[in-house]
């Protein structure tokens, strides 16, 4: 998924005529001393580090500014910040504006019913799952049909919107919609929603889109937000790769069988560190890149756990054996394999021949994978 | 019929010119599937391991009477493939694709469900019948005629439940690869009354995985209306929040989706819990009893 920056995300809205307040994004305090100079962002102005993780107003994140000066002074401050673990690299300037009251609203998919989920509340400004059910506004979209009238109306009425304002909202809420279909999104989602005046205005964005359709959005390929450099990596050989915080690697066919790999391994005490999934695939380049990109993660230990069906084990075995060959000896680790299905024995022996302890029993697999890693982290050198 | 495919399926292979879909046409009609036609666009005329292979499905239903696809085209074709199936007269639908954008799979679902289709997948490994039919990629050696149900979300998880269940000396009624995409054409809700009213199954095992509620949906629906013992796993249980495990629907969002949810809800629900995939071919005997397991 591609979590968009708040930036990111208003650029988009205003694209297609969602009102956001005035602002710039800038990388240094001079730029935003400059954008406050200049006009492009009026005083007094709010600066929000862009950062995906939530909670910003509470962790110094946020700070205000009613001069060029201290605009620079705060981007300054927020630039030097880690904020959960994120280094902030950008701020976003935005004008600071009289706001009568903070709305909810969002568009997601509702994975049980099917249908993309508009939810609204007048409780905004507040972690969505803080608010209680009974004030929160569930309208089920019909793909077909889109949204109708008469559903803004509940949405207005909920809201406790009318007049102009409620005209505003009307506008809003039909482009959310297109946004929502139009970006391939998982998530539009508006936190919160203000009254300025006579309109509503978007003070947050919280978009993101959809992975596999990234083919037909060829512009967010740039954005990389939130995957580690070896995620990168496996995604542009088209390796299913996550990277966990513990230190014996996975590899396994199918996701089903990988998280259950990894559900035996921690019940034995170890820390899965990077899942690997090979999927439905026997292309022995394929294994070999898999095995080369799990080296880089330097696993203290690695789990292999592959069931044969339509693919034979003797096929994959022999496909590993030339895989192991290619990592650099540096970058060796202990690996123990989990060989079961079509032609389980040949692909045994195939390996045991070429020194991998392969088995059949998963549990005897998993202790030895366990006691393998513990093995490895009370002697750190051997990995240096 | 058993549940949805038994001998009178017909098979028309959506993509069938591929490599994935030339694969599968050899093993469906070793497992006995009758595979009638295929269909790539431009290729129509050409013959793959036997099948004629036709330019639409329009074409191969009404010049062999398939009544069911299994569909292999490529991810930005996918709903186009499936819509056209739909149009021709197909009812049930397989899609083994994976990849296929949610926004793309709630069209195909919604128009499917509108002109009287069923779609399973996407993503997905299909269904089988030992001894009656195949439609899709469940490898053939894992199967053995019997009386146990098994719906899944995963695949290859699959494949080692169902062989293990054959390994105990039991055999399958149908298996049902449900897929691991966030929206998929059948749940386990839609899949149970299935099983529930089938006089060859006598279990079901379930076989889940974090993200989504499907599994809670399934939990409440078996407390009312199934009569038959469930047997559920739940893959995932050691998964951190927010990351997406493998499967694009495998993901602990906002605090939705825990293994621990399902596991719970599943067991209020009267099914009969797993912690490891391997301890299933044991419950299932239990539950069967002695009688049954030969």
């Amino acid at each position: 998924m591609v979590k968009l920056a708040e930036w990111r995300g208003k650029e988009i809205f205003r694209s297609y005529g969602i009102p956001v307040p005035r602002g710039a994004v800038v990388r240094s305090p001079e730029d935003a001393r400059k954008a406050a100079e200049s006009g492009s962002v009026p005083l007094p102005c709010v600066v929000k580090a862009q950062v995906l993780a939530g909670g910003r107003g509470k962790g110094g994140a946020v700070r205000f500014a009613d001069s060029p000066a201290a605009a620079a002074e705060a981007a300054q401050a927020i630039l030097a910040l880690e904020f959960k673990g994120e280094k902030v690299r950008e701020v976003l300037l935005e004008e600071k504006l009289a706001i009568a009251k903070e709305l909810y609203v969002s568009i997601s998919l509702d994975r049980s019913r099917r249908v993309p989920l508009l939810m609204a509340s007048a409780q905004g400004g507040v972690e969505i799952e803080t608010v209680d059910d009974s004030a929160l506004l569930r309208v089920e979209i019909d793909p077909f049909a889109g949204l109708l009238a008469y559903e803004k109306r509940r949405v207005a009425a909920a809201l406790g919107v009318s007049g102009p304002v409620r005209a505003s909202l009307d506008r809003l809420l039909d482009q959310l919609w297109i946004v929502f279909q139009k970006e391939d999104a998982e998530l539009v989602e508006i936190n919160p929603l203000a009254i300025v005046g006579d309109g509503v205005i978007a003070l947050d964005a919280k978009v993101i889109i959809e992975d596999d359709a990234a083919f037909r959005h060829p512009e967010f390929n740039e954005v990389r937000d939130d995957r580690t450099p070896l995620e990168e990596i496996a995604r542009e050989q088209e390796i299913a790769f996550v990277q966990l915080d513990g230190d014996i690697g996975v590899i396994a066919n199918g996701a089903g069988l990988t998280m259950a790999t990894l559900d035996v391994l921690t019940q034995y005490g170890g820390r899965p560190g990077v899942f690997l999934d090979l999927g439905g695939t026997d292309d022995p380049k394929k294994v070999t890149q898999a095995f080369l990109l799990m080296a880089k993660a330097r696993p203290s230990a690695v789990f292999l756990n592959i069931f044969g069906g339509v693919t034979r084990c003797d096929t994959v075995a022999l496909g590993l054996v030339d895989a192991l060959k290619e990592v650099p000896e540096a970058e060796r680790f202990p690996l123990v394999a989990r060989i079961r299905g079509n032609n389980e024995a040949r692909g045994i022996e195939i390996l045991r021949a070429a020194g991998v302890g392969a088995r059949t029993d998963l549990k005897e697999c998993a202790q030895s994978v366990v006691a393998a890693a513990a093995g490895r982290r009370v002697a750190p050198g051997a990995r240096a | 019929m058993t549940v949805l495919v038994d001998s009178g399926t017909k098979v028309v292979v959506q993509g069938i010119t591929g490599h994935q879909g030339t694969v599968h046409t050899v093993n469906m009609k070793a497992f006995g599937t009758a595979v009638v036609a295929g269909v790539t666009p431009g290729k129509g005329g050409s013959q793959v391991e036997g099948v004629p292979v036709f330019d639409s499905v329009d074409d191969a239903v009404r010049r062999t009477g398939a009544n069911a696809s299994c569909i292999f085209v490529p991810a930005p074709f996918a709903k186009d493939a499936l819509l056209e199936a739909v149009d021709a007269g197909i009812r049930l639908a397989v899609v083994v694709t994976e990849h296929i954008p949610f926004h793309d799979m709630l069209v195909m679902y919604h128009y499917a469900r509108s002109r009287g289709a069923r779609i399973i997948g996407p993503n997905c490994p299909g269904i089988g019948a030992p001894g009656k039919s195949k439609v899709g990629i469940i490898p053939n050696v894992v199967f053995r005629p019997g009386r146990v149900g098994v719906i899944s979300r995963s695949g290859t998880l699959t494949y080692e439940i169902v062989n293990g269940i054959k390994e105990r000396g039991l055999g399958q009624s149908t298996c049902l690869g449900l897929g691991g995409d966030p929206v998929v054409g059948t749940s386990f809700v839609d899949a149970l009354p299935l099983f529930e009213a089938d006089p060859e199954t006598d279990l079901v095992v379930l076989v889940g995985e974090i993200g989504g509620t499907a599994e809670e949906d399934a939990a409440e629906y078996i407390q009312r209306h199934v009569s038959k013992p469930v047997v559920a796993y739940v893959a995932g249980r050691s998964a951190p929040p927010g990351k997406r495990m493998g499967h694009a629907g495998a993901i602990i969002a906002r605090g939705k989706g825990t293994a621990e949810s399902k596991l719970t809800a599943l067991r209020n629900a009267g099914a009969q819990v797993a912690d490891f995939p391997y301890e299933i071919p044991d419950l299932v005997a239990a539950r069967l009893g002695a009688s049954a397991s030969r």
